[in-house]
């Protein structure tokens, strides 16, 4: 069983028709990138996955490991394993990043009916994953992405990620404003974290980030929908090419 | 972060009903005639045997207070009080001051335990332990001397005190805390020389009212030199109906003292208001420190604003000495009604006010908190860092001056005002007054306003946190500016009773 299908999904945001029965499947391990012009629909898709709100599902259904999860609060899909990369990841004031860290993975785990993380297990955890991306202790100590640069968010988020392992992560334009040595670490970050029990979706506009992430498969959406799918050629395709075959094609 | 977990913990076990406070003591009581007269000063007065100039005192302020109208400048809006539809004294009854806290009823022992009141102590006091001895209370058989600070509790229940604990050892160290209507007996020389002298019996409509029919409190005197070697701390509890409470507490810190003092409130629910008219006073002289935190939890009344604590109250402290430091910090959670500003006069030169508000409305509640920094000596500073969080249908005002005498030169503020608004029923406001009547005075003032973002609180969800979870994280990370200026046991029910305060408050 793929770890995630989507079928024929429509979503409405705000009375404004965005995905226009996207179908999308991703295998257990796998590393689906998703790429497509601006207003293609792509960021819709990662804040449908996660539950957001206003983000009206009218029509489609989708799965994780087979089960719907259209009905959940995004809390609990969360502690299903689903993570989101955030494009923009939120500014939280007079939060410790530590704390932060720290109260979301409890959080998760006792939904899951998993005993929470004694105080030193999870500085050890912390300090382990934090080393692997370079993160310092002071950064720890910042609030939430309170004056973080452009890299230290991104990086902020994929050590998220590192301590909550999820089953499904969704990169949403994790390259967007990281120079070329903040990228390469990021990149470095989520490569570390691949494995047969996690499946990513990469959402980028550029080929780039491919040449660091290198996907399984390549998906190219264009008005709210996927209209191609190919191996990791298809990326350098795009490169050459540009998208405007493909909104003519689905126009 | 653990207490963000226990604070979520203690907001689910409470399902109902939000207010834990808001049981009934079942004690028989005796009150004064219903209503407000010379009389009623007079019997207030016998009842704690005052002595004459006391009650010639009492009964000035009332003359006055028949002349006063209640100020309406703040932004509350309430039904008009009647004052001859209240008792103004009640106590539990065959109330006869005990020794010690064995003679002490029971049942009020009891409600000061379902409170969470330290009054462990009160093992030593009735000969269970000796002070020293592990307690058995203690699960961890360390005793309470060894694992938390230490906190001296006087206990003031409707009108009167009923336990005061370290009392001995507090002595002593030379430090006098005791009941307000004890010290008003045993040291009528420090009472009358203080008493009233920062709040005037004149000051206003509320504070004059206190000054005449005033039932209990604590007073505090700490002598030259000595810092006060524990907490002191006071518990208030309303339990009778249709009753005021109207305590005083009058504390004195002599040259070079220092002193850390805690008060907390709570009252039972009920449909009808109920009136709360406070004065403190405090008096710092040359060198000295007072550190005063209160924990305001009164009962709020319900979602549709019926019942609840009209809480009217003056609190004031005077730099009376040079290098003199007083320090206000206050967590606002409950009552219906806030009218309150506590404030510092700095008269001495080089001394220092500081002013910490957490405010937090909920519901119909209404806040109009703040504080007034009177800058008379040269050289002196302020500081305030004021926190209003609105939720519900409430309303929340920060109102304060600043200001800066002629001869009060080099004088210099800080004023940081920020409001979180949480939902779009309730309200923000911030009426900063700033004067400055020298060139060489420096006054900061930042203010802002902000929401909880939904992209704030989808984060949060998205990482695994509930919505309760992740408001109250959002909260805490708003108010950590103030907390860290509670004593630490008292930070830690603070951020508890944020969270409960705020509950309910995310759809």
């Amino acid at each position: 069983m793929p770890l995630l299908e989507i079928k024929n999904l429509h979503v409405e945001v705000e009375d404004k028709k965005i995905l226009n029965g996207l179908n999308l499947t991703v295998e257990k391990g796998q590393v689906a990138a998703i790429m497509g012009p601006n207003g293609s629909g792509k960021s819709t898709l990662s804040y449908v996955l996660a539950g957001k709100d206003n983000y009206t599902v009218t029509e489609g259904e989708i799965l994780l490991d087979g089960e719907s999860i259209l009905e959940m609060a995004p809390d609990e899909r969360a502690a299903k394993g689903v993570f989101l990369a955030f494009q923009y990841p939120v500014e939280v004031p007079g939060v410790a990043t530590m704390t932060f860290l720290r109260t979301a993975l409890n959080a998760q785990r006792k939904l899951r009916g998993e005993p929470e993380y004694s105080t030193p297990d999870f500085l050890k955890l912390v300090r382990e994953k934090s080393g692997e991306l370079g993160v310092s202790q002071e950064h720890l100590r910042r609030a939430v992405n309170v004056g973080f640069s452009g890299g230290e968010k991104k990086r902020n988020e994929i050590l998220q990620m590192a301590i909550l392992q999820p089953r499904l992560a969704v990169l949403d334009e994790t390259d967007s404003g990281l120079d070329i040595d903040a990228l390469k670490i990021v990149s470095d970050g989520v490569n570390r974290l691949r494995s047969p029990e996690r499946s990513m979706i990469v959402i980028t506009h550029y080929q780039r980030l491919l040449d660091y992430i290198v996907p399984d498969v390549v998906h190219v959406m264009a008005k709210g929908r996927v209209v191609r799918t190919g191996g990791k050629e298809l990326a350098l395709e795009l490169e050459a090419n540009g998208y405007a075959q493909y909104t003519d094609e689905a126009a | 972060m653990p207490a963000v977990q226990e604070t979520v913990d203690q907001v689910r076990q409470i399902d109902v009903d939000q207010y834990k406070y808001g049981f009934v003591t079942d004690i028989e009581s005796e009150k004064a005639p219903i209503g407000l007269s010379e009389d009623t000063v007079r019997y207030i007065s016998a009842k704690k045997n005052e002595p004459e100039w006391m009650l010639q005192w009492r009964l000035e302020a009332y003359r006055r207070w028949l002349t006063m109208r209640e100020p309406t400048w703040a932004r509350v809006d309430y039904p008009k009080i009647d004052y001859q539809n209240a008792y103004y004294y009640a106590a539990p009854k065959a109330f006869k001051a005990p020794k010690s806290l064995a003679e002490v009823d029971p049942e009020l022992l009891r409600t000061y335990e379902k409170l969470g009141i330290p009054l462990k102590e009160q093992e030593i006091l009735a000969g269970v332990r000796k002070q020293g001895e592990p307690s058995q209370l203690d699960e961890d058989g360390l005793g309470g001397l060894a694992t938390s600070g230490r906190v001296a509790v006087d206990a003031v229940f409707d009108s009167v005190s009923v336990a005061t604990t370290f009392k001995e050892e507090l002595k002593r160290a030379g430090v006098i805390f005791m009941p307000m209507s004890e010290a008003v007996r045993e040291h009528p020389d420090l009472v009358k020389k203080y008493l009233g002298s920062v709040v005037p019996v004149t000051d206003n409509f509320f504070a004059t009212l206190n000054s005449a029919v005033f039932s209990d409190g604590s007073f505090v005197y700490i002598p030259p030199g000595v810092r006060c070697p524990m907490e002191l701390s006071t518990y208030f509890r309303i339990n009778e109906k249709n009753t005021g409470q109207f305590e005083r507490t009058l504390i004195i810190a002599d040259k070079g003292a220092y002193v850390s003092y805690l008060e907390g409130c709570t009252a039972p629910m009920r449909d009808e208001n109920q009136l709360h008219a406070a004065v403190v006073e405090l008096v710092a002289l040359d060198d000295a420190e007072i550190k005063y935190s209160t924990v305001q939890n009164w009962y709020p009344g319900d979602a549709d604003g019926k019942g609840g604590i009209f809480n009217f109250v003056t609190k004031r402290g005077d730099c009376r000495g040079k290098n003199a430091k007083i320090s206000w910090t206050q967590v606002e959670t409950g009552s219906a009604i806030t009218w309150k500003y506590p404030s510092c006069i700095l008269r001495g030169d080089n001394s220092r006010g500081e002013f910490y508000s957490i405010a937090i409305s909920n519901g119909r509640q209404q806040v109009d908190s703040g504080t007034k920094m009177i800058h008379l000596g040269k050289n002196t500073t302020s500081r305030i860092i004021s926190k209003g969080i609105s939720a519900g249908k409430s309303n929340n005002t920060y109102r304060g001056l600043v200001t800066a005498h002629r001869r009060a030169t080099g004088a210099r503020n800080f004023t940081n005002c920020d409001s979180l608004l949480i939902g779009d029923q309730c309200g923000a406001h911030t009426v900063p007054y700033i004067e400055a009547k020298n060139s060489s005075s420096v006054f900061e003032h930042e203010a802002s306003t902000s929401k909880i973002s939904e992209d704030m609180l989808f984060y949060c969800r998205q990482r695994g946190m509930s919505a309760e979870e992740a408001t109250a994280l959002v909260v805490n990370g708003f108010v950590k500016d103030v907390l860290q200026q509670l004593p630490m046991e008292f930070a830690v029910e603070a951020q508890k009773l944020i969270s409960i305060s705020l509950e309910g408050s995310v759809g």
